[in-house]
């Protein structure tokens, strides 16, 4: 139960802070609008031809349209980096399915195809990566590890497939549970138009011991714009679950709104490893939850690199007695980039614990904010959390911001913060110089050293992946 | 004309943040030799070895640096480095993240040296047990928790590996107990074997100097050269103290 009401208390401070807005702004708007206008809005016809094109269960068209309705009634947050740049009275270019956007490998910029170049990766899945493909060879490996997740009984597909299989009705209780419409602006139009996603689901007591990886369910329609991923870990099961890779994703629609809903069964264990690397033009809206049961433990590891703007903090709901969460992140924010990552901790039983451990980059002008938010139910006795951020900002040009927010509601529960900003050392550049290492192999050294905590955490192959990526984000960084 | 000395400075002076600290320095060290660098703290001993290195946080106002026949004055430290210039540092730096062992590869590579991995760990783990270093000291992030003398001990392995045309050790002897003095010592003394090296001392203590045939000694007094001789000079030093220079050097 305890669970639950953590839930509606979350939702329902957002629908104060609704209640809070001055509707009489909002349609003035609205009136002011002309034809043309409410044409390019987003309109429940739009919605239909969407649910209607996918074949969905009625309960889903009627949960899209009325995620429309709050869409429609709620206004943008009014805080974090600026999303002016997107052009909300023209949101339907954004989600309609193949509107006159057509996208072709000559269409994707050049720096994109030169990143796949020098970080190697195939053919085939840079036309996936860049939004172009359709078959490749990954989706070999996506059905060689689906059959042998299929044997121990674990179900592991698109989520749209799911909807009309054994698990319509579990997907269809848990579903946008976690985030719920009314939770901002953005849930709300994904809860409209989200399209495409994974569903893992992990029956009780079973334990799987490689990683799932989405990288190579590629077949996945569309690049995964407003992509839903559901998972569910039943009691003592395990699983790792590896979301996207380091390659820059490019999309022509410059708007990533998904959602991932994460649900830990007792004494179940999930790691969930990402890294986030969207083109430089992206407005990327993720929002992220897991919800752990008794002496379940959610563990996120978190890596952010591209986008234009972006806004994310993975959310971890302790809301079983001893549940855990562990969240380890880093964000790297260079030119033109404004990176607003970081997490949210709801210790809401007894005896929980989370810890936190992020490093923040910044480079070139760029802008990087660790925000958190850790909330300490009246539940939370015995419960303890400790944050701790870094923050490297390469130039004097950067920037590297914290903000933590903690709500304590609680005796006995022990919370701690620590926080560092710094440079990277003359002193140090200078040593390994002075050994013959040029600077901005020197330099990379140093932070690719500052991210180690969080690169020894990812696969091996992802680690060096992301440490290539700090190289050539590196690069060209000497005057 | 190139000058027949490995190292020489002319006319040398620099400033930190526009303080000026060294001041018209001439100093010329012939290849082979092992010259010593004396005089009280903070007369600028450091100052020199790190400008000679090319340390950007001190800016040469005036005259130049030559080393092995080409003008050095306005090298970046890598190139230095590649140059065969070697700094041993009175304070090491920590890299937290970096492995030591990653450190020494990237030396070895910024060299252009070719060599196989499996002969690189074997040469590094013969360097480390040379030094009396546990080899497990090389999978250990650069310098974080080491000790005074393990960080020395580190900076000896490097300029083995390096083997340096010339190696500037800048009060590698201070604050290392009897033990690590003998193996910092252990280290000079094979560099001079292994490559016939060239040493330029910066030092306080004497007794780092025993096992070696010392060629010229230099005394820096407030950011000058005040004097030079043979190796007599340091028992005067250790008799005498720097009293005997710094008033020589206020009656100029």
């Amino acid at each position: 139960m305890a669970e639950n009401t953590i839930i509606v208390t979350t939702s329902g401070k957002k629908r104060t802070q609704v209640a809070d807005v001055d509707r009489g702004m909002y349609d003035f708007r609205y009136e002011d609008a002309d034809a043309e206008k409410l044409e390019a809005g987003l309109t429940p016809e739009i919605v239909r031809e969407i649910s209607e094109r996918k074949g969905e269960p009625a309960w889903m068209l009627e949960h899209r349209l009325k995620s429309l309705e709050i869409y429609n009634s709620i206004e943008m947050s009014d805080w974090g980096p600026s999303i002016d740049g997107l052009d909300m009275d023209n949101i339907v270019t954004y989600v309609k399915p193949n509107t006159d956007q057509k996208s072709d490998w000559d269409s994707v910029p050049d720096n994109i195809k030169d990143t796949f170049d020098r970080l190697g990766i195939p053919e085939a899945e840079r036309s996936y990566l860049a939004g172009v493909g359709a078959q490749y060879d990954s989706e070999l490996v996506y059905h060689s590890m689906q059959e042998s997740a299929a044997k121990m009984g674990i179900v592991y597909s698109g989520i749209e497939e799911a909807l009309h299989g054994d698990y319509a009705d579990l997907i269809q209780s848990k579903f946008m549970t976690l985030i719920p419409p009314t939770d901002h602006k953005f849930a709300a139009l994904h809860g409209a138009v989200w399209s495409g996603g994974s569903f893992v689901y992990v029956p009780k007591g079973v334990r799987l011991d490689y990683p799932l990886q989405s990288y190579f369910r590629l077949n996945a329609k569309g690049a995964g714009q407003f992509e839903h991923t559901l998972i569910i870990v039943e009691d003592d099961a395990d699983l790792h679950f590896i979301e996207g890779c380091s390659a820059p994703k490019y999309n022509v629609a410059n708007l990533h709104a998904g959602a991932v809903e994460l649900f830990v069964g007792k004494r179940a264990h999930l790691r969930y490893s990402t890294i986030e690397n969207w083109s430089k033009n992206m407005y990327n809206l993720n929002t992220k939850r897991c919800r752990c049961d008794e002496e379940g433990q959610i563990e996120w590891i978190s890596g952010s690199f591209g986008s234009h703007v972006g806004y994310l903090y993975p959310m971890s709901i302790l809301a079983g007695r001893k549940a855990q969460a562990s969240f380890t992140g880093i964000t790297f924010a260079g030119s033109g980039q404004n990176l607003d990552t970081g997490c949210k901790v709801v210790l809401g039983a007894p005896e929980t614990s989370a810890s936190v451990e992020t490093k923040g980059i910044s480079k070139d002008g760029g802008i990087q904010t660790f925000r958190s938010s850790v909330v300490a139910t009246p539940a939370a006795k015995g419960s303890r959390c400790s944050v701790s951020c870094q923050s490297l900002m390469l130039d004097d040009r950067s920037r590297s911001d914290t903000i933590p927010a903690m709500d304590i509601r609680c005796k006995n529960v022990d919370i701690g913060h620590e926080a560092t900003i710094g440079r990277i050392g003359d002193d140090k550049v200078f040593y390994l110089m002075s050994r013959g290492i040029g600077e901005e192999e020197a330099r990379t050294m140093i932070v690719n050293g500052f991210a180690e905590p969080i690169s020894k955490e990812l696969p091996l192959e992802y680690a060096v992946e992301m440490n290539n990526l700090i190289k050539l984000e590196m690069e060209g960084a000497i005057g | 004309m190139a000058s027949s000395f490995l190292l020489s400075c002319r006319g040398l002076s620099a400033a930190a943040d526009e303080t000026p600290i060294l001041h018209d320095v001439d100093l010329e060290v012939p290849a082979g030799e092992v010259h010593v660098l004396m005089g009280p703290n903070g007369a600028g001993k450091s100052t020199l070895g790190h400008v000679l290195m090319g340390d950007p946080a001190y800016s040469v106002t005036s005259g130049s640096v030559e080393f092995d026949g080409a003008d050095i004055t306005e090298l970046s430290p890598d190139k230095r480095s590649r140059a065969g210039l070697f700094l041993s540092f009175q304070a090491p730096v920590e890299i937290p993240g970096v492995p030591l062992r990653s450190f020494l590869r990237a030396m070895v590579e910024g060299r252009g040296q070719k060599m196989k991995n499996k002969e690189f760990r074997k040469k590094i783990k013969e360097l480390a047990q040379t030094l009396d270093m546990d080899p497990a000291y090389l999978d250990r992030e650069l310098g974080v928790g080491f000790s005074g003398g393990e960080k020395k001990k580190v900076e000896m392995l490097q300029l083995l590996l390096l083997e340096p045309k010339l190696a500037i050790l800048d009060e590698t002897d201070s604050g290392l107990d009897v033990d690590a003095l003998s193996v910092v010592s252990r280290g000079m003394e094979l560099y001079r074997e292994q490559c016939d090296g060239t040493l330029l001392i910066i030092t306080h203590n004497t007794r780092i100097l025993e096992h070696l045939n010392v060629d010229c000694v230099h005394v820096m007094v407030s950011g000058r050269l005040v004097a030079a001789g043979p190796s007599g000079l340091i028992d005067e030093i250790d008799a005498q103290g720097f009293e005997r220079f710094e008033l020589d050097n206020s009656a100029e």
